[in-house]
């Protein structure tokens, strides 16, 4: 491949009026003895044709949930994409432009980022967001950075039902600055809310809990709520953005900060990134908040206009002193998402939720049928549930492999105490066959 | 004519913008399995659109953004290169994009080869040992980076509280380092645009971690003195720090590495050509030394017996700075950009963004002012100072720029330049588009001697005029609100 | 009377009775532009000589308060939250940002007057 336009002529011109007579001697400020005099050893350079058969070749070692039925979750879904995010989300002037720095010409994108903001808002109940993070562990750390700022003690209480990742990246963004991670214990795969009510002391400053939790089921909000009252310290609700579909948001249950993963609203999920991260706060947070964020203004002839606003938050502004570091964000990965919510609108997002729901009920019911499995039912789900077995998981989904199913996650592997626990996901995408199939192989393994 | 509506002001009730298929099973009372006040009744500040109404409005948006595919955009320090289609198409098989990150590694071994292959690469294009692909931009490959520096002092019982940058650095430097819990302190830039040696002596103690330092440097400017730099900062037990922006200018020219880096990250939004998105996803990796592998986040990618596994057993790793892998999607486009170009295609891109940058500071430097004289390397920075006079300041030559259809360059940046124009044309911009950009800053020149009115009202043909960013930051209107 | 006084940070700092108003200059405003935001800190705060006290924001600049000296904060301008470009339209009145009681009227001694002030910029 070859993207350079210059022919060796024009090359020589260009020497000629910069007043070098060679390539090399643009560089003749880089030492001699750390100047490359041989290439790299990259090898040659291949055509179009070669390169798509090379990564043809690769991506079929993988093996993919197009053509195999998944069940697998834990912040990573096999949601529906619409055909029409695709088309919007690779349109040139959308994917091959900048930061929108100058709203002059960024219109385009400031407008769709605005919607953005708004769905966010609307699904999470929240005043303000913005213009994206990285993803759902990065929202998580930046979250509690946020509410340090805004209640400077120095603990931050963790459920053990939190994503296992991002408990892990919120203690790698805390040790440097000496700030406290205790991780609350779970009762029955969710969190032991007595255990929490005793930890909140006089040094707490937030809570972070996820809601449906990373085992699937809801915490008790309303105990949550109770124990709560009169208690100084930030409530953070990471989320899954399409249960708020069908589960209320977590306004209602007195969240200051909300965020969560974006990957379900309209981003694949491959092999885990790119998705984006959101939080979403109150108004009073505003000058707290990581991150770009757009506002709408008008022009100089009094038109609607929209710009990023509230910037002296940020690095390029306040430097040592900004909220966070972020500048480059995962704004194509947010723009799928507004298009994925303005497909959807107010039925279809509401209808995705309820299947979503429908179908893992549907799923939990027979597999807790079957003799040598048992579904835990205790706490309300959402899209995911535990099964309990006394069999090898991973042997399992070895078996399901062969018949082209990717079983759930191998909960052993984050949790040991949960060696012979599958956590399912079922979306809107999996139909009664596909389901059947599974409970019939689960019935007849030995 | 329907105008400048949002989203959330078009549509009607009762319509859906994608069809959803039936519930093919015995639906239960909702009712039976989540208590009554979990129920969310309705969500009902949605819009309810078809997919026609979604499509038109967002292609229309689309329209009023500038982009490489339409515009020269010379966007210092952003190296907005062209973003070649076949990594587009690569990066859709559904071998890519359809793949879970909790698979077993025997259904992702295309994924881990990329992922080690790009590693290989990169190793070999900067002289690191090992990298990591979790973080997902440049700042976080930084903070990555700042948590790996720390915890390699606190390791050593060394705890070390400070870490330098020059008075030019990128603003994500700084803050990053901060976000990781240091005390910046800022070395200044001598006469000659490069680190000042002597300040850099005077600072630098056994309290110093690190040095954070781009090269070639943010005035577009190769740090001549980098090895005496690398030695001053060494011979303190610091260690020194590249931050990657800027490694477009020296793709199989000098390797990082040789010039005693010992940790760097590096933007394959910028350098590899995966396009930036309208600000994201980017992708930050971070490159160590042998000596700081230990430190690296999990999982590593290893090869073992002609098989590609996952490596949690890292001694004195920092933890995890995201969930899984990384934005892995971008990975594929910058492995398949390294694997189509190949080492001579790399070199090439060095030689021509610097020849590209050098052409036009020769041929602007008379001009506008331009605070060092010397060859420059993949971008150049003028200042509007001999315009200034005149009543003109960078902003309104940026502005004046996209009356003819180019993009404007970075302005007051970096900080230490007055009136700063930051140019960075890249290799793929032909001699055509460069000397019509050279005529239009010509142009604009003469325009703000004879007509300053013109540029201080630019830009003229847009979507929008100037916006209005103080009513934006005084009255923030951050959403929209049903009714308003 | 009251007596007028200025830090090398240009605040100005008005001296009545052991009180002092406090508020950015006539220059400090026209070099940050229009004001867009300022944090203020909370009633009853002791502050120190150069300790920083709150923020004045411009679109593109944020710029430190720093306590010209040493006292208690007995009041704030709690109309520039909604109004912050009183302090460009009248920097030295209607824009004052905050009200101290003076603990060690010494250290007025070290301030410039206005004329020291207009040497200065």
């Amino acid at each position: 491949m070859n993207y350079i336009p210059h022919t060796e002529e024009q090359i020589k011109e260009m020497l000629k009026s910069i007043g070098v007579s060679d390539l090399k001697e643009l560089f003749n400020d880089v030492p001699d003895n750390i100047r490359l005099n041989e290439n790299l050893n990259l090898g040659q350079s291949h055509s179009e044709l070669e390169l798509l058969k090379l990564f043809n070749n690769i991506s079929k070692k993988n093996y993919n949930t197009e053509e195999l039925v998944s069940f697998k979750g834990g912040g990573c879904y096999d949601h529906f994409v619409p055909s029409a995010i695709d088309y919007l989300a690779n349109r040139a002037e959308f994917y091959t432009a900048y930061t929108p720095y100058q709203p002059e010409v960024s219109q385009g994108t400031l407008q769709a980022i605005y919607e953005y903001q708004t769905f966010i808002c609307i699904l999470t109940g929240m005043d303000i967001t913005n213009a994206s993070l990285y993803d759902g562990a990065s929202a998580v750390s930046e979250a509690v950075l946020m509410a340090n700022r805004i209640n400077s003690k120095r603990k931050v209480l963790v459920s053990k039902t939190v994503h296992p990742d991002y408990i892990t990246t919120l203690s790698t963004y805390l040790v440097s600055l000496d700030l406290k991670l205790n991780v609350i214990p779970d009762k029955q795969y969710v969190t032991d809310i007595d255990e929490l009510s005793k930890k909140i002391d006089q040094d707490t400053f937030a809570i972070v809990l996820q809601i449906p939790n990373f085992f699937g089921y809801i915490e008790d909000v309303e105990k949550i709520k109770k124990i709560l009252i009169d208690k100084k310290v930030l409530l953070i609700i990471c989320v899954d953005p399409i249960s708020l579909g069908l589960i209320n948001s977590p306004a209602y249950y007195k969240a200051d900060i909300v965020v969560g993963d974006g990957q379900s609203l309209g981003n694949y999920q491959s092999f885990g990134g790119p998705t984006f991260g959101f939080l979403a706060t109150k108004n009073t947070w505003l000058r707290n908040l990581p991150g770009r964020i757009v506002g709408k203004t008008v022009d100089k002839k009094g038109r609607d206009a929209f710009t990023l606003t509230i910037q002296t938050r940020e690095q390029h502004i306040r430097r040592h002193r900004a909220t966070s570091n972020i500048c480059s964000n995962q704004s194509l990965n947010a723009f799928r998402a507004a298009v994925y919510c303005s497909l959807l609108g107010r039925e279809g997002f509401r209808k995705i939720a309820k299947l979503c729901f429908l179908k893992s009920h549907y799923l939990a019911k027979k597999i807790n049928e079957l003799d040598k499995f048992s579904v835990f039912f205790d706490s309300p789900f959402f899209k995911e549930f535990v099964v309990e077995t006394n069999m090898d998981i991973k042997k399992i989904n070895d078996i399901l492999l062969k018949e082209n199913i990717i079983g759930g996650i191998e909960l052993g592997s984050y949790y040991p105490a949960f060696d012979n626990h599958m956590l399912i996901a079922v979306t809107e995408k999996r139909t009664k066959e596909e389901m059947d199939k599974l409970v019939y192989i689960f019935k007849n393994i030995d | 004519m329907e105008k400048d509506k949002l989203i959330f002001d078009k549509g009607r009730k009762g319509r859906i913008g994608v069809s959803l298929p039936e519930c093919d099973i015995k639906e239960i009372n909702i009712s039976e399995h989540l208590p009554g006040h979990l129920i969310r009744k309705d969500i009902k500040d949605m819009p309810s659109l078809n997919e026609l109404e979604v499509i038109r409005h967002y292609t229309k948006l689309s329209q009023r953004n500038f982009s490489i595919d339409t515009n020269f955009y010379p966007l210092g320090s952003c190296t907005m290169k062209y973003n070649p289609k076949v990594h587009e198409k690569i990066a859709s098989f559904s071998g890519f994009t359809d793949i879970h990150p909790l698979q077993s590694e025997d259904t992702v071994q295309g994924a881990l080869e990329i992922i080690w292959k790009l590693e290989e690469a990169l190793c070999e294009i900067t002289g690191m040992k090992k990298f990591t692909f979790q973080p997902s931009a440049g700042a976080h490959g930084e903070l990555t980076a700042m948590f790996i520096v720390d915890k390699y002092f606190k390791n050593k019982n060394d705890y070390r509280k400070k870490v330098l940058v020059p008075d030019s650095s990128h603003g994500t430097n700084p803050a990053s380092a901060n976000m990781c819990g240091f005390i910046v302190e800022e070395v200044k830039t001598n006469f000659e645009g490069g680190i000042d040696l002597a300040d850099l002596k005077e600072k630098i103690n056994d309290t110093v971690a690190c040095l954070m330092l781009t090269n070639p440097n943010t005035l577009g400017l190769f740090e001549k003195d980098i090895l005496k730099v690398q030695d001053i900062v060494h011979k303190k037990g610091a260690l020194l720090y590249y931050d990657g922006a800027n490694l477009n200018a020296l793709l199989g020219k000098a390797k990082p590495g040789d010039m005693g880096f010992d940790i760097v990250h590096l933007n394959l939004h910028k350098t590899f050509s995966t396009p930036h998105g309208g600000g994201g996803p980017g992708s930050g990796p971070v490159g160590v030394v042998e000596e700081l592998i230990e430190f690296l986040p999990v999982p590593l990618i290893d090869k073992k017996n002609g098989k590609f596994v996952f490596n949690y057993k890292v001694n004195n790793s920092i933890g995890k700075v995201r969930a899984f892998y990384g934005n892995f999607g971008v990975l594929v486009k910058a492995y398949a950009y390294i694997y189509g170009l190949g080492a001579e295609g790399l070199k090439q891109i060095a030689n021509i963004s610097v020849l590209n940058a050098n052409y036009i500071l020769n041929k602007l430097e008379k001009v506008y002012n331009c605070k060092y004289n010397r060859n420059c390397m993949h971008e150049l920075v003028l200042s509007a100072l001999k315009q200034k006079n005149k009543g003109i300041n960078a902003l309104d030559i940026a502005k004046r720029l996209i009356d003819y259809g180019i993009h404007p360059p970075t302005m007051y940046f970096p900080l230490i330049v007055k009136e700063a124009l930051m140019i960075e044309p890249t290799e793929t911009e032909s001699k055509e588009t460069l000397d019509y950009f050279i005529n239009v800053m010509i142009k604009i020149a003469k325009e703000a001697e004879n007509n300053p009115e013109l540029l201080h009202n630019a830009p003229h043909n847009t979507f929008v005029s100037r916006v209005d960013e103080v009513k934006a930051a005084r009255e923030p209107n951050l959403r929209w609100y049903p009714g308003k | 009377m009251a007596e007028l006084k200025f830090a090398e940070t240009h605040e100005w700092i008005k001296i009545e009775d052991g009180k002092g108003k406090i508020g950015i200059t006539e220059h400090a405003q026209d070099e940050l532009g229009d004001i867009v935001f300022v944090e203020l800190p909370d009633i009853g705060k002791d502050i120190e000589k150069g300790e920083s006290f709150g923020v004045v924001e411009s679109v593109k600049v944020a710029s430190d308060l720093y306590a010209p000296c040493t006292g208690k904060i007995i009041a704030v301008n709690s109309e520039l939250q909604s109004n912050p470009q009183l302090i460009n339209e009248d920097a030295f009145g209607k824009g004052w940002i905050i009200e101290i009681e003076i603990s060690n009227e010494d250290e007025l001694n070290d301030l410039l007057n206005e004329s020291e002030y207009k040497e200065m910029i």
